[in-house]
């Protein structure tokens, strides 16, 4: 998207399209817009509930520093964020907090399964957790790890962004009556 | 550590010591149920005992064996440092216990753990309700007969969920 009404640096090889990039102005799709909006504007709603946090506080804070990716900002309510975290161990006595908080969320939406306990109920095999969350709500994608390092995080944000980046229906919207348009 | 305290115990009660060890320096006494409240107040309010801090209560779970379950009781002496392990049987058939709520207000939300975990109800509670599991939970995850893959969700799971994976093989003990 970069070019829009850039013109070439004298001497350097031209920034966009020649012809289009002289000309001062572009055209495109809607859809291939706003899929390259959110992808770089994803706000998340942190679900914590385990020791996943600290590899979660590592990966937003400075050494890793996910705001480069344009996922920085925790939005404390579902119905402001884009992409759910579920970081950590979900019990069934939390399990229906979870689902509401899913459900307030506005589309289009996205959830990330952060760590082995989220993904599959990890090594708690037991009668009160969750065998993973996509029991209960839909999920993009899964970051496995005990925890996972931020290095792992970052690769399960890339490829969060890359589906969302394509315009691809999120799990949500795949489950709708008439699923067959494109997200946008 | 603690065997003066369990002299103390068997002279004032001795019907009621059903049995007392020692392992590594830390003592245990087994008392009779009907007795149990009485030989707790004892230790905590004798001067010569004055075991005044209440540590710990769980429950343990001995399938076969005949009382089924026991009660076990942790404390201490704060000014001597002494400590003193007791245990009391209670049996599947009644399954109730004498509650310590009246000595510490601390052992209410242990007790109510020991009931939501073991079954076990106590006599005497205040408010003998679940405090890590939901009212809908059916049985006692703790006992050594609730079936470990057995699920109580509260949320539906959903139907186009990925398929569950197999439980661990059982093994031989």
């Amino acid at each position: 998207m970069g070019g829009v009404g850039d013109r070439p640096p004298a001497g350097g090889p031209p920034s966009g399209p020649v012809g289009v990039a002289q000309a001062g102005w572009l055209t495109t799709r809607l859809d291939p817009l706003l899929a390259w909006a959110r992808r770089w504007s994803l706000f998340q709603y942190p679900f914590v509930t385990a020791c996943c946090a600290m590899e979660f506080m590592s990966t937003m804070c400075a050494h890793f520093d996910l705001s480069r990716f344009g996922a920085e900002i925790p939005r404390w309510s579902p119905r402001q964020s884009d992409v759910l975290w579920v970081v950590g161990t979900i019990v069934h006595k939390q399990a229906p907090a979870l689902r509401r908080v899913y459900e307030q969320m506005c589309e289009p939406k996205w959830v990330v399964a952060f760590g082995t306990c989220a993904a599959v109920g990890g090594f708690y095999d037991n009668y009160s957790v969750v065998q993973g969350i996509d029991k209960i709500i839909p999920c993009d994608v899964y970051i496995p790890g005990c925890p996972p390092r931020p290095e792992a995080v970052i690769e399960g944000l890339m490829l969060l962004q890359e589906k969302v980046g394509r315009g691809e229906l999120s799990r949500w919207q795949q489950r709708q009556p008439g699923a067959g348009r494109q997200a946008g | 550590m603690a065997q003066r305290i369990v002299d103390l115990v068997r002279a004032r009660f001795p019907q009621a010591v059903l049995e007392a060890h020692a392992f590594r320096g830390d003592d245990t006494i087994v008392v009779r149920r009907e007795d149990y409240l009485e030989v707790v107040r004892f230790l905590k309010d004798s001067p010569g005992t004055a075991m005044d801090f209440f540590v710990d209560l769980t429950c343990v779970d001995w399938p076969g064996r005949r009382p089924r379950f026991d009660v076990v009781l942790h404390l201490k002496a704060w000014r001597s440092s002494e400590r003193l392990r007791v245990k009391v049987g209670v049996p599947e058939e009644d399954c109730t216990c004498p509650s310590l709520t009246g000595l510490w207000p601390a052992a209410n939300w242990f007790e109510r753990e020991a009931f939501d975990m073991y079954g076990v109800r106590f006599v005497g509670h205040p408010d003998l309700r679940r405090i890590l599991l939901y009212d809908e939970f059916q049985g006692h995850p703790l006992r050594k007969d609730y079936p470990k893959e057995k699920r109580q969700p509260l949320v539906p799971m959903r139907e186009d969920a990925p398929p569950q994976p197999p439980p661990f093989p059982e093994r031989p003990h």
